[in-house]
Protein backbone atom coordinates (compact mmCIF):
# COMPACT_ATOMS: atom_id res chain seq x y z
CA UNK A 1 0.00 0.00 0.00
CA UNK A 2 2.82 2.35 1.00
CA UNK A 3 4.77 1.97 -2.25
CA UNK A 4 1.74 2.87 -4.34
CA UNK A 5 1.29 6.09 -2.40
CA UNK A 6 4.85 7.34 -1.94
CA UNK A 7 5.22 8.50 -5.53
CA UNK A 8 2.18 10.79 -5.68
CA UNK A 9 2.79 12.02 -2.13
CA UNK A 10 6.37 13.00 -3.04
CA UNK A 11 5.20 14.82 -6.17
CA UNK A 12 2.75 16.87 -4.13
CA UNK A 13 5.40 17.55 -1.49
CA UNK A 14 7.92 18.80 -4.08
CA UNK A 15 5.26 20.96 -5.73
CA UNK A 16 4.45 22.50 -2.35
CA UNK A 17 8.12 23.20 -1.63
CA UNK A 18 8.60 24.85 -5.02
CA UNK A 19 5.52 26.99 -4.44
CA UNK A 20 6.81 27.90 -1.02
CA UNK A 21 10.19 29.03 -2.40
CA UNK A 22 8.56 31.07 -5.15
CA UNK A 23 6.23 32.61 -2.56
CA UNK A 24 9.13 33.42 -0.24
CA UNK A 25 11.04 35.20 -3.01
CA UNK A 26 8.05 37.29 -4.01
CA UNK A 27 6.95 38.15 -0.47
CA UNK A 28 10.42 39.12 0.71
CA UNK A 29 11.62 40.88 -2.44
CA UNK A 30 10.14 44.36 -1.68
CA UNK A 31 11.92 44.69 1.68
CA UNK A 32 15.11 43.36 0.17
CA UNK A 33 14.98 45.88 -2.71
CA UNK A 34 14.32 48.62 -0.12
CA UNK A 35 17.41 47.55 1.69
CA UNK A 36 19.52 47.64 -1.49
CA UNK A 37 18.20 51.14 -2.26
CA UNK A 38 19.01 52.46 1.18
CA UNK A 39 22.54 51.09 0.92
CA UNK A 40 22.82 52.43 -2.61
CA UNK A 41 23.75 48.96 -3.71
CA UNK A 42 23.36 47.57 -7.21
CA UNK A 43 21.88 44.11 -7.41
CA UNK A 44 21.22 41.29 -9.83
CA UNK A 45 18.24 38.96 -9.96
CA UNK A 46 20.37 36.07 -8.75
CA UNK A 47 21.56 38.06 -5.78
CA UNK A 48 18.02 39.16 -4.99
CA UNK A 49 16.77 35.60 -4.88
CA UNK A 50 19.67 34.50 -2.73
CA UNK A 51 19.15 37.33 -0.28
CA UNK A 52 15.38 37.00 -0.05
CA UNK A 53 15.86 33.41 1.06
CA UNK A 54 18.36 34.34 3.77
CA UNK A 55 16.75 37.24 5.61
CA UNK A 56 16.82 37.42 9.39
CA UNK A 57 13.17 38.27 9.81
CA UNK A 58 11.57 37.47 6.49
CA UNK A 59 7.86 37.95 5.91
CA UNK A 60 7.76 34.37 4.67
CA UNK A 61 10.78 32.31 5.69
CA UNK A 62 12.13 29.81 3.19
CA UNK A 63 11.70 26.09 3.92
CA UNK A 64 15.39 25.53 4.54
CA UNK A 65 15.48 28.37 7.08
CA UNK A 66 12.63 26.74 8.98
CA UNK A 67 14.32 23.37 8.67
CA UNK A 68 17.59 24.71 10.08
CA UNK A 69 15.75 26.42 12.94
CA UNK A 70 13.82 23.25 13.69
CA UNK A 71 16.98 21.17 13.61
CA UNK A 72 18.67 23.54 16.02
CA UNK A 73 15.77 23.77 18.44
CA UNK A 74 14.81 20.12 18.33
CA UNK A 75 18.06 18.19 18.05
CA UNK A 76 20.94 20.57 18.71
CA UNK A 77 20.04 21.85 22.17
CA UNK A 78 19.30 20.11 25.42
CA UNK A 79 15.62 19.25 25.71
CA UNK A 80 15.46 20.90 29.14
CA UNK A 81 16.40 24.27 27.62
CA UNK A 82 13.70 26.91 27.34
CA UNK A 83 14.56 27.23 23.67
CA UNK A 84 14.07 23.54 22.91
CA UNK A 85 11.02 22.76 20.81
CA UNK A 86 10.97 19.30 22.37
CA UNK A 87 10.45 20.91 25.75
CA UNK A 88 7.68 23.15 24.44
CA UNK A 89 6.07 20.31 22.53
CA UNK A 90 6.01 18.22 25.66
CA UNK A 91 4.34 21.03 27.61
CA UNK A 92 1.63 21.27 24.98
CA UNK A 93 1.38 17.52 24.46
CA UNK A 94 0.87 16.78 28.15
CA UNK A 95 -2.15 19.06 28.41
CA UNK A 96 -3.38 17.78 25.02
CA UNK A 97 -3.33 14.20 26.27
CA UNK A 98 -4.89 15.06 29.63
CA UNK A 99 -7.64 17.06 27.92
CA UNK A 100 -8.15 14.33 25.35
CA UNK A 101 -8.43 11.66 28.02
CA UNK A 102 -10.94 13.60 30.10
CA UNK A 103 -12.81 14.79 27.00
CA UNK A 104 -13.15 11.27 25.62
CA UNK A 105 -14.35 9.95 28.95
CA UNK A 106 -16.82 12.82 29.31
CA UNK A 107 -17.97 12.39 25.70
CA UNK A 108 -18.59 8.68 26.14
CA UNK A 109 -20.38 9.12 29.47
CA UNK A 110 -22.63 11.81 28.03
CA UNK A 111 -23.45 9.58 25.06
CA UNK A 112 -24.24 6.62 27.32
CA UNK A 113 -26.54 8.83 29.37
CA UNK A 114 -28.24 10.29 26.32
CA UNK A 115 -28.83 6.88 24.75
CA UNK A 116 -30.20 5.29 27.91
CA UNK A 117 -32.19 8.08 29.53
CA UNK A 118 -34.87 9.72 27.42
CA UNK A 119 -34.95 12.93 29.45
CA UNK A 120 -31.19 13.38 29.14
CA UNK A 121 -31.47 13.48 25.37
CA UNK A 122 -34.00 16.29 25.62
CA UNK A 123 -32.19 18.21 28.36
CA UNK A 124 -28.53 17.66 27.51
CA UNK A 125 -28.32 17.54 23.75
CA UNK A 126 -29.15 21.23 23.16
CA UNK A 127 -26.42 22.22 25.64
CA UNK A 128 -23.90 19.91 24.05
CA UNK A 129 -24.56 21.46 20.67
CA UNK A 130 -24.74 25.09 21.81
CA UNK A 131 -21.47 24.65 23.72
CA UNK A 132 -19.74 24.41 20.37
CA UNK A 133 -21.32 27.51 18.87
CA UNK A 134 -19.34 29.76 21.23
CA UNK A 135 -15.93 30.58 19.71
CA UNK A 136 -13.17 28.90 21.67
CA UNK A 137 -11.07 32.07 21.42
CA UNK A 138 -13.69 33.86 23.50
CA UNK A 139 -13.98 31.11 26.08
CA UNK A 140 -10.32 30.25 26.50
CA UNK A 141 -9.18 33.45 28.28
CA UNK A 142 -12.18 33.24 30.62
CA UNK A 143 -11.36 29.70 31.58
CA UNK A 144 -7.72 30.60 32.18
CA UNK A 145 -8.63 33.66 34.23
CA UNK A 146 -11.39 32.03 36.26
CA UNK A 147 -9.35 28.93 37.06
CA UNK A 148 -6.30 31.11 37.75
CA UNK A 149 -8.33 33.14 40.24
CA UNK A 150 -9.05 30.02 42.30
CA UNK A 151 -5.42 29.01 42.14
CA UNK A 152 -5.49 26.46 39.32
CA UNK A 153 -2.71 27.25 36.86
CA UNK A 154 -0.50 25.56 34.32
CA UNK A 155 -1.52 22.20 32.89
CA UNK A 156 -5.12 21.89 34.05
CA UNK A 157 -6.72 25.05 32.56
CA UNK A 158 -5.26 24.20 29.15
CA UNK A 159 -6.50 20.62 29.48
CA UNK A 160 -9.95 21.99 30.33
CA UNK A 161 -9.99 23.89 27.03
CA UNK A 162 -8.95 20.73 25.17
CA UNK A 163 -11.67 18.81 26.97
CA UNK A 164 -14.19 21.47 26.06
CA UNK A 165 -13.36 21.07 22.39
CA UNK A 166 -12.91 17.34 22.11
CA UNK A 167 -15.84 15.88 24.08
CA UNK A 168 -18.19 17.11 21.38
CA UNK A 169 -17.29 14.90 18.40
CA UNK A 170 -17.01 11.95 20.79
CA UNK A 171 -20.50 12.51 22.19
CA UNK A 172 -22.08 12.98 18.79
CA UNK A 173 -20.50 9.88 17.24
CA UNK A 174 -21.00 7.72 20.29
CA UNK A 175 -24.70 8.55 20.45
CA UNK A 176 -24.91 7.46 16.84
CA UNK A 177 -22.72 4.41 17.43
CA UNK A 178 -24.57 3.22 20.53
CA UNK A 179 -27.79 3.47 18.55
CA UNK A 180 -26.37 1.64 15.56
CA UNK A 181 -27.33 -1.96 16.51
CA UNK A 182 -30.05 -3.31 14.25
CA UNK A 183 -33.54 -3.94 15.61
CA UNK A 184 -33.06 -7.67 15.10
CA UNK A 185 -29.92 -7.64 17.26
CA UNK A 186 -31.73 -5.77 20.02
CA UNK A 187 -34.63 -8.23 19.76
CA UNK A 188 -32.12 -11.06 20.07
CA UNK A 189 -30.79 -9.65 23.34
CA UNK A 190 -34.38 -9.26 24.51
CA UNK A 191 -35.13 -12.94 23.92
CA UNK A 192 -32.26 -13.71 26.30
CA UNK A 193 -33.78 -11.31 28.81
CA UNK A 194 -30.44 -9.47 28.80
CA UNK A 195 -30.20 -6.53 31.20
CA UNK A 196 -29.57 -3.01 29.91
CA UNK A 197 -26.04 -3.31 31.13
CA UNK A 198 -25.48 -6.61 29.31
CA UNK A 199 -27.00 -5.21 26.13
CA UNK A 200 -24.71 -2.22 26.42
CA UNK A 201 -21.63 -4.28 27.01
CA UNK A 202 -22.24 -7.07 24.52
CA UNK A 203 -24.02 -5.19 21.76
CA UNK A 204 -24.08 -1.40 21.91
CA UNK A 205 -20.46 -0.76 22.82
CA UNK A 206 -18.91 -3.12 20.24
CA UNK A 207 -21.25 -1.71 17.58
CA UNK A 208 -20.09 1.80 18.46
CA UNK A 209 -16.36 1.08 18.13
CA UNK A 210 -15.91 2.23 14.52
CA UNK A 211 -17.83 5.42 15.35
CA UNK A 212 -15.72 5.99 18.45
CA UNK A 213 -12.42 5.76 16.60
CA UNK A 214 -13.57 8.02 13.80
CA UNK A 215 -14.38 10.67 16.40
CA UNK A 216 -11.17 10.10 18.37
CA UNK A 217 -9.10 11.08 15.34
CA UNK A 218 -10.92 14.41 15.21
CA UNK A 219 -10.85 14.75 18.99
CA UNK A 220 -7.10 14.30 19.39
CA UNK A 221 -6.34 16.86 16.69
CA UNK A 222 -8.65 19.53 18.10
CA UNK A 223 -7.44 18.72 21.59
CA UNK A 224 -4.01 19.88 20.45
CA UNK A 225 -5.55 23.02 18.99
CA UNK A 226 -7.27 23.62 22.34
CA UNK A 227 -3.99 23.26 24.25
CA UNK A 228 -2.24 25.73 21.93
CA UNK A 229 -5.10 28.21 22.18
CA UNK A 230 -4.98 27.80 25.95
CA UNK A 231 -1.31 28.85 25.96
CA UNK A 232 -1.94 32.14 24.19
CA UNK A 233 -3.63 34.14 26.99
CA UNK A 234 -1.20 33.05 29.72
CA UNK A 235 1.48 35.46 28.64
CA UNK A 236 3.48 32.91 26.74
CA UNK A 237 5.49 30.99 29.30
CA UNK A 238 5.87 27.58 27.77
CA UNK A 239 4.39 25.40 25.07
CA UNK A 240 4.04 25.60 21.30
CA UNK A 241 1.38 28.30 21.68
CA UNK A 242 3.82 30.34 23.74
CA UNK A 243 6.47 29.98 21.02
CA UNK A 244 3.95 31.21 18.44
CA UNK A 245 3.05 34.20 20.58
CA UNK A 246 6.64 35.10 21.51
CA UNK A 247 7.63 34.77 17.87
CA UNK A 248 4.96 37.19 16.78
CA UNK A 249 5.90 39.71 19.53
CA UNK A 250 9.43 39.93 18.24
CA UNK A 251 8.72 39.38 14.55
CA UNK A 252 10.57 36.07 14.67
CA UNK A 253 8.79 34.57 11.71
CA UNK A 254 11.19 31.65 11.45
CA UNK A 255 10.40 30.72 15.05
CA UNK A 256 6.67 30.98 14.37
CA UNK A 257 6.90 28.72 11.37
CA UNK A 258 9.02 26.18 13.24
CA UNK A 259 6.49 26.04 16.06
CA UNK A 260 3.67 25.76 13.57
CA UNK A 261 5.23 22.89 11.65
CA UNK A 262 6.13 21.13 14.87
CA UNK A 263 2.50 21.40 16.01
CA UNK A 264 1.41 19.94 12.68
CA UNK A 265 3.85 17.03 13.07
CA UNK A 266 2.70 16.34 16.61
CA UNK A 267 -0.93 16.35 15.45
CA UNK A 268 -0.12 14.00 12.58
CA UNK A 269 1.70 11.60 14.88
CA UNK A 270 -1.20 11.61 17.35
CA UNK A 271 -3.72 10.89 14.60
CA UNK A 272 -1.52 8.09 13.28
CA UNK A 273 -1.30 6.56 16.76
CA UNK A 274 -5.10 6.65 17.12
CA UNK A 275 -5.40 5.08 13.67
CA UNK A 276 -3.00 2.35 14.70
CA UNK A 277 -5.03 1.62 17.85
CA UNK A 278 -8.16 1.56 15.72
CA UNK A 279 -6.71 -1.06 13.42
CA UNK A 280 -5.58 -3.20 16.33
CA UNK A 281 -9.01 -3.09 17.93
CA UNK A 282 -10.94 -3.69 14.71
CA UNK A 283 -8.72 -6.62 13.75
CA UNK A 284 -9.41 -8.15 17.15
CA UNK A 285 -13.10 -7.62 16.43
CA UNK A 286 -12.75 -9.72 13.30
CA UNK A 287 -13.16 -6.98 10.74
CA UNK A 288 -12.16 -8.04 7.24
CA UNK A 289 -8.63 -6.76 6.71
CA UNK B 1 -51.66 -46.56 8.13
CA UNK B 2 -54.87 -45.24 6.66
CA UNK B 3 -55.61 -41.68 5.84
CA UNK B 4 -58.14 -41.54 8.63
CA UNK B 5 -55.40 -42.29 11.13
CA UNK B 6 -53.02 -39.81 9.62
CA UNK B 7 -55.36 -36.88 9.37
CA UNK B 8 -57.07 -36.38 12.68
CA UNK B 9 -59.40 -33.77 13.87
CA UNK B 10 -58.16 -31.47 16.60
CA UNK B 11 -61.00 -32.37 18.92
CA UNK B 12 -60.23 -36.10 18.77
CA UNK B 13 -56.73 -35.73 20.16
CA UNK B 14 -56.17 -36.98 23.69
CA UNK B 15 -55.97 -34.00 26.04
CA UNK B 16 -53.36 -35.55 28.26
CA UNK B 17 -50.33 -33.54 27.15
CA UNK B 18 -49.34 -30.29 28.78
CA UNK B 19 -50.12 -27.08 26.88
CA UNK B 20 -46.94 -25.14 26.24
CA UNK B 21 -48.57 -22.30 24.35
CA UNK B 22 -52.22 -21.50 24.94
CA UNK B 23 -53.77 -18.76 22.82
CA UNK B 24 -57.37 -17.59 23.15
CA UNK B 25 -59.08 -15.03 20.90
CA UNK B 26 -55.81 -13.28 20.41
CA UNK B 27 -55.72 -10.18 18.26
CA UNK B 28 -53.08 -7.61 17.45
CA UNK B 29 -53.60 -4.33 15.67
CA UNK B 30 -50.67 -2.11 14.71
CA UNK B 31 -51.49 1.56 14.84
CA UNK B 32 -49.65 3.08 11.91
CA UNK B 33 -49.65 6.47 10.24
CA UNK B 34 -51.86 5.05 7.48
CA UNK B 35 -54.41 3.75 9.96
CA UNK B 36 -54.67 0.45 11.82
CA UNK B 37 -53.13 -2.78 10.45
CA UNK B 38 -54.99 -5.87 11.66
CA UNK B 39 -52.02 -8.21 11.85
CA UNK B 40 -53.77 -10.91 13.91
CA UNK B 41 -57.43 -11.42 14.55
CA UNK B 42 -59.24 -13.90 16.73
CA UNK B 43 -56.47 -16.47 16.87
CA UNK B 44 -57.14 -19.63 18.90
CA UNK B 45 -54.36 -22.15 19.19
CA UNK B 46 -52.91 -24.65 21.60
CA UNK B 47 -49.39 -25.98 21.21
CA UNK B 48 -48.77 -29.02 23.36
CA UNK B 49 -45.57 -30.32 24.79
CA UNK B 50 -43.56 -32.12 22.12
CA UNK B 51 -45.58 -30.68 19.26
CA UNK B 52 -43.92 -29.58 16.07
CA UNK B 53 -46.21 -26.85 14.79
CA UNK B 54 -45.72 -25.22 11.40
CA UNK B 55 -47.24 -21.90 10.44
CA UNK B 56 -47.86 -21.46 6.76
CA UNK B 57 -49.58 -18.69 4.86
CA UNK B 58 -49.04 -15.94 2.35
CA UNK B 59 -46.68 -13.09 3.05
CA UNK B 60 -48.07 -10.58 5.51
CA UNK B 61 -50.58 -12.93 7.17
CA UNK B 62 -49.04 -12.43 10.60
CA UNK B 63 -46.83 -15.51 11.05
CA UNK B 64 -43.87 -13.53 12.30
CA UNK B 65 -46.14 -11.37 14.41
CA UNK B 66 -47.68 -14.43 16.08
CA UNK B 67 -44.24 -15.84 16.86
CA UNK B 68 -43.16 -12.48 18.22
CA UNK B 69 -46.20 -12.33 20.49
CA UNK B 70 -45.30 -15.74 21.88
CA UNK B 71 -41.75 -14.47 22.41
CA UNK B 72 -42.95 -11.28 24.15
CA UNK B 73 -41.35 -9.15 21.44
CA UNK B 74 -44.78 -7.81 20.53
CA UNK B 75 -47.81 -7.17 22.75
CA UNK B 76 -51.23 -8.51 21.84
CA UNK B 77 -53.99 -5.90 21.78
CA UNK B 78 -56.72 -8.38 22.66
CA UNK B 79 -57.30 -11.91 23.95
CA UNK B 80 -55.18 -14.13 26.16
CA UNK B 81 -51.94 -15.95 25.73
CA UNK B 82 -49.99 -18.05 28.18
CA UNK B 83 -46.67 -19.86 27.86
CA UNK B 84 -46.22 -22.78 30.24
CA UNK B 85 -49.06 -21.32 32.27
CA UNK B 86 -47.49 -17.88 32.70
CA UNK B 87 -47.49 -14.68 30.65
CA UNK B 88 -45.08 -14.37 27.71
CA UNK B 89 -43.21 -11.74 29.69
CA UNK B 90 -42.59 -14.07 32.61
CA UNK B 91 -41.71 -16.87 30.23
CA UNK B 92 -39.13 -14.66 28.56
CA UNK B 93 -37.68 -13.77 31.95
CA UNK B 94 -37.32 -17.49 32.60
CA UNK B 95 -35.65 -17.91 29.20
CA UNK B 96 -38.30 -20.41 28.27
CA UNK B 97 -37.64 -20.34 24.54
CA UNK B 98 -34.91 -20.10 21.91
CA UNK B 99 -35.73 -17.86 18.98
CA UNK B 100 -34.32 -18.24 15.47
CA UNK B 101 -34.91 -15.09 13.45
CA UNK B 102 -35.63 -14.84 9.76
CA UNK B 103 -32.04 -13.51 9.32
CA UNK B 104 -29.00 -15.01 11.13
CA UNK B 105 -28.40 -11.85 13.24
CA UNK B 106 -24.92 -12.97 14.27
CA UNK B 107 -22.73 -10.38 15.95
CA UNK B 108 -19.99 -9.69 13.38
CA UNK B 109 -17.26 -9.04 15.96
CA UNK B 110 -17.70 -12.42 17.63
CA UNK B 111 -16.34 -15.69 16.33
CA UNK B 112 -18.89 -18.38 15.54
CA UNK B 113 -18.18 -20.08 18.85
CA UNK B 114 -18.56 -16.85 20.79
CA UNK B 115 -21.78 -16.08 18.94
CA UNK B 116 -23.12 -19.42 20.10
CA UNK B 117 -21.98 -18.79 23.67
CA UNK B 118 -23.54 -15.30 23.76
CA UNK B 119 -26.80 -16.40 25.42
CA UNK B 120 -24.83 -18.56 27.85
CA UNK B 121 -22.66 -15.60 28.76
CA UNK B 122 -25.75 -13.51 29.39
CA UNK B 123 -27.14 -16.30 31.54
CA UNK B 124 -23.86 -16.24 33.47
CA UNK B 125 -22.89 -19.83 32.84
CA UNK B 126 -19.26 -20.74 33.54
CA UNK B 127 -16.76 -20.50 30.74
CA UNK B 128 -15.96 -24.20 30.75
CA UNK B 129 -19.62 -25.12 30.45
CA UNK B 130 -20.14 -22.49 27.76
CA UNK B 131 -17.45 -23.93 25.52
CA UNK B 132 -18.73 -27.46 26.06
CA UNK B 133 -22.29 -26.52 25.14
CA UNK B 134 -21.17 -24.51 22.13
CA UNK B 135 -19.28 -27.56 20.91
CA UNK B 136 -22.38 -29.72 21.23
CA UNK B 137 -24.64 -27.18 19.56
CA UNK B 138 -22.23 -26.60 16.69
CA UNK B 139 -21.93 -30.34 16.19
CA UNK B 140 -25.69 -30.63 15.88
CA UNK B 141 -25.72 -28.21 12.98
CA UNK B 142 -22.50 -29.67 11.57
CA UNK B 143 -20.42 -26.58 12.04
CA UNK B 144 -17.69 -28.11 14.15
CA UNK B 145 -14.36 -26.90 12.86
CA UNK B 146 -15.68 -23.41 12.24
CA UNK B 147 -15.56 -22.24 15.87
CA UNK B 148 -12.86 -19.64 15.38
CA UNK B 149 -14.19 -18.24 12.10
CA UNK B 150 -15.97 -14.93 11.96
CA UNK B 151 -19.49 -14.71 10.49
CA UNK B 152 -18.36 -13.05 7.26
CA UNK B 153 -16.16 -16.05 6.55
CA UNK B 154 -19.23 -18.33 6.41
CA UNK B 155 -21.84 -18.75 3.70
CA UNK B 156 -25.38 -17.54 4.31
CA UNK B 157 -26.60 -21.07 5.02
CA UNK B 158 -23.78 -21.71 7.46
CA UNK B 159 -24.56 -18.46 9.22
CA UNK B 160 -28.18 -19.49 9.58
CA UNK B 161 -27.05 -22.85 11.01
CA UNK B 162 -24.84 -20.99 13.49
CA UNK B 163 -27.86 -18.97 14.56
CA UNK B 164 -29.76 -22.23 15.09
CA UNK B 165 -26.87 -23.56 17.17
CA UNK B 166 -27.06 -20.39 19.21
CA UNK B 167 -30.77 -20.95 19.89
CA UNK B 168 -30.07 -24.57 20.84
CA UNK B 169 -27.11 -23.80 23.08
CA UNK B 170 -29.09 -23.05 26.21
CA UNK B 171 -31.40 -25.98 25.74
CA UNK B 172 -34.78 -24.26 26.07
CA UNK B 173 -37.73 -26.61 25.80
CA UNK B 174 -39.52 -24.37 23.31
CA UNK B 175 -37.99 -23.41 19.97
CA UNK B 176 -39.49 -20.57 17.94
CA UNK B 177 -38.16 -20.56 14.39
CA UNK B 178 -39.07 -17.93 11.82
CA UNK B 179 -38.37 -19.27 8.32
CA UNK B 180 -34.94 -20.49 9.38
CA UNK B 181 -34.31 -22.22 6.05
CA UNK B 182 -36.05 -19.67 3.84
CA UNK B 183 -32.88 -18.50 2.14
CA UNK B 184 -31.31 -21.93 1.57
CA UNK B 185 -31.23 -24.11 -1.51
CA UNK B 186 -33.38 -27.22 -1.73
CA UNK B 187 -30.66 -29.77 -0.98
CA UNK B 188 -29.28 -27.99 2.09
CA UNK B 189 -32.80 -27.36 3.21
CA UNK B 190 -33.73 -31.06 2.98
CA UNK B 191 -30.65 -31.96 4.93
CA UNK B 192 -31.31 -29.42 7.67
CA UNK B 193 -34.95 -30.51 7.82
CA UNK B 194 -33.80 -34.06 8.53
CA UNK B 195 -31.38 -32.84 11.17
CA UNK B 196 -34.01 -30.69 12.82
CA UNK B 197 -36.49 -33.54 12.85
CA UNK B 198 -33.94 -35.88 14.44
CA UNK B 199 -33.13 -33.30 17.07
CA UNK B 200 -36.80 -32.80 17.81
CA UNK B 201 -37.52 -36.52 18.02
CA UNK B 202 -34.58 -37.08 20.34
CA UNK B 203 -35.05 -34.14 22.69
CA UNK B 204 -38.82 -33.91 22.80
CA UNK B 205 -38.63 -30.16 22.39
CA UNK B 206 -41.69 -28.18 21.36
CA UNK B 207 -41.17 -26.35 18.09
CA UNK B 208 -43.09 -23.50 16.45
CA UNK B 209 -41.85 -23.17 12.91
CA UNK B 210 -42.77 -20.62 10.25
CA UNK B 211 -42.37 -21.63 6.62
CA UNK B 212 -43.53 -20.84 3.11
CA UNK B 213 -42.91 -24.35 1.86
CA UNK B 214 -45.78 -26.84 1.90
CA UNK B 215 -43.55 -29.97 1.70
CA UNK B 216 -41.38 -28.65 4.51
CA UNK B 217 -44.43 -28.00 6.69
CA UNK B 218 -45.94 -31.42 6.03
CA UNK B 219 -42.68 -33.29 6.46
CA UNK B 220 -41.72 -31.67 9.74
CA UNK B 221 -44.96 -31.06 11.56
CA UNK B 222 -47.29 -32.78 13.93
CA UNK B 223 -49.62 -29.85 13.43
CA UNK B 224 -49.91 -27.49 10.47
CA UNK B 225 -51.50 -24.10 11.03
CA UNK B 226 -52.73 -22.51 7.80
CA UNK B 227 -53.16 -18.75 7.98
CA UNK B 228 -54.64 -16.09 5.75
CA UNK B 229 -54.08 -12.35 5.62
CA UNK B 230 -56.03 -9.12 6.21
CA UNK B 231 -56.81 -9.68 8.97
CA UNK B 232 -54.29 -12.38 9.86
CA UNK B 233 -56.18 -15.41 11.11
CA UNK B 234 -56.05 -19.18 11.30
CA UNK B 235 -58.18 -20.87 8.66
CA UNK B 236 -57.20 -24.50 9.19
CA UNK B 237 -55.29 -26.65 11.65
CA UNK B 238 -54.19 -30.02 10.30
CA UNK B 239 -52.76 -32.73 12.51
CA UNK B 240 -50.53 -35.40 11.08
CA UNK B 241 -49.47 -38.73 12.47
CA UNK B 242 -46.26 -39.65 10.74
CA UNK B 243 -43.82 -41.67 12.84
CA UNK B 244 -41.20 -39.65 14.65
CA UNK B 245 -38.39 -41.36 12.79
CA UNK B 246 -39.78 -40.56 9.36
CA UNK B 247 -37.41 -39.89 6.52
CA UNK B 248 -37.68 -37.67 3.47
CA UNK B 249 -39.07 -40.69 1.58
CA UNK B 250 -42.50 -40.13 3.09
CA UNK B 251 -42.89 -37.24 0.70
CA UNK B 252 -43.81 -39.78 -1.98
CA UNK B 253 -46.57 -41.42 0.10
CA UNK B 254 -50.28 -40.83 -0.60
CA UNK B 255 -50.81 -39.69 3.00
CA UNK B 256 -48.21 -37.00 2.56
CA UNK B 257 -49.67 -35.85 -0.73
CA UNK B 258 -53.15 -35.83 0.72
CA UNK B 259 -52.12 -33.54 3.58
CA UNK B 260 -50.12 -31.32 1.23
CA UNK B 261 -53.25 -31.06 -0.90
CA UNK B 262 -55.33 -30.02 2.09
CA UNK B 263 -52.80 -27.36 3.03
CA UNK B 264 -52.80 -26.05 -0.52
CA UNK B 265 -56.60 -25.97 -0.56
CA UNK B 266 -56.55 -24.02 2.69
CA UNK B 267 -54.07 -21.51 1.32
CA UNK B 268 -56.11 -21.14 -1.84
CA UNK B 269 -59.35 -20.61 0.10
CA UNK B 270 -57.63 -17.97 2.25
CA UNK B 271 -56.45 -16.28 -0.86
CA UNK B 272 -59.83 -16.17 -2.59
CA UNK B 273 -61.44 -14.73 0.59
CA UNK B 274 -59.03 -11.98 0.10
CA UNK B 275 -60.10 -10.92 -3.36
N1 LIG C 1 -44.07 -3.09 13.65
C1 LIG C 1 -45.09 -3.07 12.76
N2 LIG C 1 -45.80 -1.95 12.57
C2 LIG C 1 -46.84 -1.92 11.70
N3 LIG C 1 -47.25 -2.96 10.97
C3 LIG C 1 -46.58 -4.12 11.11
C4 LIG C 1 -45.46 -4.23 11.99
N4 LIG C 1 -44.98 -5.49 11.92
C5 LIG C 1 -45.75 -6.12 11.02
N5 LIG C 1 -46.72 -5.32 10.53
C6 LIG C 1 -47.77 -5.69 9.57
O1 LIG C 1 -48.43 -6.81 10.07
C7 LIG C 1 -48.75 -7.72 9.05
C8 LIG C 1 -48.18 -9.08 9.38
O2 LIG C 1 -46.78 -9.01 9.32
P1 LIG C 1 -45.85 -10.28 9.58
O3 LIG C 1 -44.46 -9.81 9.56
O4 LIG C 1 -46.31 -10.97 10.80
O5 LIG C 1 -46.14 -11.17 8.29
P2 LIG C 1 -45.54 -12.59 7.90
O6 LIG C 1 -46.68 -13.53 7.83
O7 LIG C 1 -44.43 -12.95 8.80
O8 LIG C 1 -45.01 -12.30 6.44
P3 LIG C 1 -43.72 -12.92 5.70
O9 LIG C 1 -44.11 -14.28 5.26
O10 LIG C 1 -43.52 -12.01 4.54
O11 LIG C 1 -42.59 -12.90 6.66
C9 LIG C 1 -48.20 -7.12 7.77
O12 LIG C 1 -49.27 -6.52 7.09
C10 LIG C 1 -47.22 -6.09 8.23
O13 LIG C 1 -47.20 -5.01 7.35
MG1 LIG D 1 -42.27 -13.13 8.56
Amino acid sequence: MMSGQTGPVCVVLIALLVLWYVGAVFMNAPTQIDRYDRADQTWTAGQLIEDTLAQDRPILPAPHQVAVEMYKTIFAIKITSKRSLVYHSWVTLSSTLLGFGIGTLLGVLLAVGIVHVMTLEKSLMPWVISSQTIPILAIAPMIIVVLGAIGIKGLVPKAVISTYLCFFPVTISMVKGLRSPQVIQLDLMRTYNASKWQTFWQLRLPSAMPYLFASLKVAIAISLVGAIVGELPTGAQAGLGARLLAGSYYGQTIQIWSALLTAAFVAAILVVIVGWCERRVLVRMGVKS
Amino acid sequence: MTLKQVVNNVAEMPASKKAVVDINKLSLTFQTADGPVYALSDVDLTIEEGDFVSFIGPSGCGKTTLLRVIADLEQATGGDISINGVTPHEAREKRAYGYVFQAPALLPWRSIERNVTLPLEIMEISKEERVKRAQEALKLVELNGFEKKFPWQLSGGMQQRASIARALSFDADLLLMDEPFGALDEIVRDHLNEQLLKLWARTNKTVAFVTHSIPEAVYLSTKIVVMSPRPGRIIDVIETNFPNDRTLDIRETPEFLEIAHRVREGLRAGHSNDE
